[in-house]
């Protein structure tokens, strides 16, 4: 038993050896997870901050022009154009120029007044159903505070049902919030998983892996030995897109540490132990490499990270239930976000063993009785 | 005698190189030879003698530091381009593509080369005969033999006639029987097309069969001149002791290579072959007080080469120290057990029923031609491969299944370089050892001993990666002994190794098997067979011969060929048994 812990330790020493050894490729384990966690903190974000649209406003009244100074107050609508007709909004929209058109219909004002249905028409690209919908969506916003505003200055009464919206954990609804804390599973998964796989592929193409089964070492301490080092590196690489995501982004931690601490130890087992089976699969580098790539994308595509899953059709909602990066997501939001406690992230957690206790034990196996 | 009639001219060449950690190394120290056009010349010179340097000058891939080169008449420093259109260069690791085929291959080399369709169709057929590689057009590159892919990879550079041939180690990992075709076909394009050859090489009875031999050292040429010019310096040196007192050949061998006075000592068929540095009537060597027997013999090239490197370099070499621990050897008990092993990939038969038993103390080799089932028989031994049939025991255990202290027993060194090539010297000996579970003191101890006795102080910092090819092959030996294994494997560890390596090499594993430890070689020299107690002989997966290297060559005994060297008794053994299949297969 002791002498199989020291087998484990010297190999856990030589993983780090030789990951850590080279300037180079101890910068390339944290710089490009921070790096990548800017780009995407900066890019990737469905807030629109300025909306260019062309107006058509065909009842040319007070009521109508008032209604538009406030849209365009608001900094985000920039008019690029002022039409006579609708059928001139074709050629802005067909050339990206613009993603909305507003048209103030004929009898705006004298309806809006007489209490009637008075008709804004929104027309909007649909090429680009995301940006759209947000533009329409401040728009939609912006023409019901306007309304209200005006019927109670007008001494009129105020529309009977009135919604407002409010949203949790993240009030202003930055996409930012949602991104940022997800992406702490997302970028070590694709670190950790590639480092794995290819630490073993690159030790099966060298010859040093023959060496390794040569020796008193069992598959389970090999296997052990790799998964260990490359949770370090994955622990470390999380902790760096946590520090840019507390103090660059400023983003607030709502849950205790503990609990995603553990939530991460947990994922990262079950993404290497997915690194270490596609790993016995290969036999070199670059079937390595092929493989990981053709897990990771179907992974983060079923994760959650740009659409929730719980609207892909029923076949694909199972399949994400093998998906390590699915629970990580989840349990990185909530308890980040939410400040959601331990036991609530109990099922995420068992998932992630499960995963974990499938995929190590069958590449341990694999390891040895893999023919060549 | 007109420039143009030389294939190459080098005068006063000099070529530096700085590594990685500052040190400077000068490959070429001023060389200057020359190259009659039409002739095969051989370069030969222990590792680091600046053969493949020289070559790559030659080629105009590099540019020397001062000297002039000429090739074929033109200026390699001024024309490049000039030089590299009227010759081919066949570096030691030829680029084949091992996913395309074999014509695919030839195609491509075409096409790089300009090479015209009507020319194709006048010089592929011929490259396919010369090569008999025909059979093969729509093989992948990268499923040949060893011997095959050289063979490719001359045809490639064969495509578009050149004036000149430049091959770098060429037969380096090929067996015999490939390397014989391979050299008939280099002496047909010289007899046939005129064409001139330089090719380096390390083995030298490939050296004594050209028309010229150069011999190097040290970025200098030590000799040269026509291979029975240089044989002939060794004339009244050489020796054959054949009572050896009941010593084995190899280790008494080994105690006369230590003499002082002695250029050369090997084993040749049980008995021992003495090179002497100088001429003399009659040997005289004593070991332990008895006089031994010996008659003068006929010098061969080999004999010449090692005078003159003795001359030159210092005792250094000789310095071999018992490596093993002291344990006794019987020399009865079965340490490795091998019954009717069979291993089959899909319906090729790699093993196909191979039995044989190795005892302890004894050192034992794996001889056959590439493909033959060595590597494959090997791998099941160690345990990295399970075996479709038949049983095997090593230590006791079969290795696949057996626990952590089965395989504790056996040191493994694999062919090709496979320790960190990212770690040091140092942190590779520490990895080795800690895994083996040494700790502490012991630990240190076995790691300076071991760094003292394979001679790796130097280098100690350099990533173990950039380390010279025959430091490298220490180091792994190091590596396989820190844990005193009482069963050693050793996979080609000599391929591509200098005589003067490999007789120090075999000094150690004389001197490992002395103090009991078994060890399993499998190997492409026929002469190392000589060092082994028994070998056994494998082609096509089936056992040929087996028993000690007299009885081998007795089997291949004729009556013109009454003293046949291990080379031909294995060739003559391999082919007489493919006569046969050919035989019950028609």
């Amino acid at each position: 038993m002791l002498a199989s812990l020291f087998r484990v330790l010297t190999l856990i020493r030589k993983e780090l050896l030789v990951i850590l050894k080279d300037p180079k490729s101890r910068a390339s384990l944290v710089l490009p997870p921070i790096l990548q966690c800017l780009i995407f903190g900066y890019a990737a974000t469905y807030d629109l901050n300025t909306v260019p649209y062309a107006l058509v406003d065909l009842d040319r009244s007070a009521t109508s022009r008032e209604l538009i100074s406030k849209l365009e107050g608001s900094g985000i609508f920039q008019r690029q154009g002022t039409l006579v007709q609708v059928e001139q909004a074709a050629s802005l929209l067909n050339n990206q120029k613009i993603v909305l058109v507003i048209v103030v219909e004929r009898e705006f004002e004298r309806q809006l007044a007489s209490g009637g249905p008075a008709a804004v028409q929104l027309i909007a690209d649909g090429r680009n159903s995301n940006t759209s919908g947000v533009a329409q969506g401040y728009a939609n916003s912006i023409i019901a505070d306007f309304t209200t505003e005006w019927r109670s200055r007008q001494g009129l009464p105020a529309p009977g049902v009135q919604v407002t919206t409010r949203s949790w954990f993240n009030p202003q609804l930055e996409t930012r919030w949602t991104m940022i804390p997800s992406l702490v599973g997302t970028i070590t998964m694709m670190m950790t998983m590639m480092l794995t796989a290819m630490s073993v592929a690159r030790e099966r193409e060298e010859g040093t892996f023959d060496q390794l089964l040569v020796a008193p070492f069992t598959p389970t301490e090999i296997m052990i030995g790799k998964a260990i080092p490359s949770m370090i590196v994955g622990i470390v690489q999380a902790s760096a897109i946590l520090l840019v995501a507390l103090f660059w982004f400023q983003i607030p931690f709502a849950g205790s540490f503990l609990t995603l601490y553990v939530g991460l130890a947990l994922f990262l087992a079950a993404a290497i132990g997915f690194g270490l089976f596609l790993s016995s699969l290969a036999a070199n580098m670059q079937q390595a490499m092929i493989l990981c790539f053709m897990f990771l994308m179907p992974f983060m595509l079923l994760s959650g990270l740009m659409s929730p899953t719980d609207n892909m059709p029923e076949a694909l909602q199972y399949a994400t239930m093998i998906n390590p990066l699915k629970y990580a997501i989840s349990i990185t939001r909530q308890v980040y976000l939410e400040g959601a406690q331990f036991t609530e992230m109990l099922p995420d957690m068992i998932a992630l063993i499960v995963i974990a206790a499938v995929t190590m034990p069958i590449s341990a196996w694999m390891f040895r009785h893999r023919l060549n | 005698m007109s420039a143009s009639e030389m294939a190459l001219v080098a005068k006063d060449v000099r070529k530096t190189f700085t590594r990685n950690t500052g040190e400077r190394i000068e490959a070429l120290a001023g060389i200057s030879l020359q190259v009659r056009s039409g002739t095969l010349t051989a370069l030969v010179g222990p590792d680091g003698a600046g053969k493949t340097t020289l070559l790559r000058l030659a080629s105009g891939l590099v540019l020397p530091d001062s000297g002039s080169l000429e090739v074929i008449g033109k200026d390699v420093a001024s024309h490049p381009q000039d030089v590299q259109n009227r010759i081919s260069y066949m570096p030691q690791r030829f680029g084949l593509y091992e996913d395309l085929s074999v014509q695919e291959n030839l195609d491509l080399y075409a096409d790089l080369h300009d090479v015209t369709r009507e020319r194709r169709q006048e010089v592929y057929p011929r490259l396919f005969e010369m090569t008999q590689l025909g059979r093969f057009k729509d093989r992948p590159a990268g499923k040949l033999s060893g011997g095959m892919k050289q063979k490719l990879g001359l045809a490639c550079t064969l495509v578009r006639s050149p004036k000149l041939l430049l091959l770098d180690e060429p037969t380096v990992g090929v067996d015999p029987l490939s390397r014989r075709e391979l050299w008939e076909i280099v002496f047909k394009l010289v007899r046939e097309e005129k064409l001139s050859v330089i090719v380096s090489t390390s083995y030298l009875d490939e050296a004594e069969r050209c028309e010229r031999a150069v011999l190097m050292h040290a970025g200098q040429v030590l000799d040269e001149g026509k291979p029975d010019e240089i044989t002939a310096r060794a004339e009244g040196c050489c020796f054959l002791v054949s009572d050896l007192n009941g010593a084995s050949a190899r280790s008494l061998q080994a105690r006369i290579f230590s003499l002082p006075g002695i250029a050369d000592a090997v084993p040749e068929a049980g008995r021992v072959r003495v090179v002497s540095k100088s001429a003399t009537q009659e040997l005289s060597v004593e070991l332990d007080g008895v006089r031994l027997q010996a008659e003068a013999v006929k010098p061969r090239f080999e004999d010449a080469f090692m005078i003159l490197f003795d001359r030159i370099m210092s005792d250094q070499r000789r310095a071999a120290d018992p490596l093993g621990s002291n344990q006794t050897s019987n020399g009865t008990e079965t340490v490795i057990e091998v019954r009717d092993l069979v291993r089959t990939f899909g319906d090729f038969t790699a093993v196909d029923h191979v039995s044989f038993d190795v005892r302890r103390g004894e050192v034992y080799g794996l001889l056959g031609p590439n493909g033959a089932g060595k590597s494959t028989t090997f791998k099941m031994l160690c345990g990295l491969l399970p075996a479709t049939g038949g049983t095997l025991k090593v230590a006791g255990a079969n290795l696949l299944t057996a626990g952590a202290k089965a395989r504790q027993k056996l040191g493994y060194v694999a062919q090709k370089f496979s320790l960190y090539g990212q770690l040091t010297i140092d942190e590779n000996l520490e990895f080795f050892a800690s895994a083996y579970g040494l700790r502490g003191n012991d630990k240190k101890d076995r790691i300076r001993t071991l760094k003292q006795q394979l001679e790796l102080d130097q280098f100690s910092g350099l990533p173990s990666g950039q380390l010279p090819g025959g430091f490298k092959q220490r180091l792994a030996l190091a590596a396989a002994l820190l844990h005193r294994p009482e069963i050693l494997f050793l996979d080609e560890a000599t391929s591509g190794a200098d005589p003067l390596a490999r007789r120090q090499f075999w000094g150690r594993i004389t001197a490992l098997s002395e103090s009991g430890v078994t060890i399993i070689v499998t190997t492409h020299f026929m002469e190392e067979a000589e060092y082994c107690d028994r070998i056994i002989i494998l082609d096509a997966g089936k056992n040929l011969a087996e028993g000690t290297p007299v009885d081998i060559r007795a089997l291949a005994e004729t009556n013109d060929d009454a003293a046949p060297t291990m080379d031909q008794a294995f060739i003559a053994i391999v082919e007489k048994e493919r006569g046969k299949r050919k035989e019950t297969a028609g």
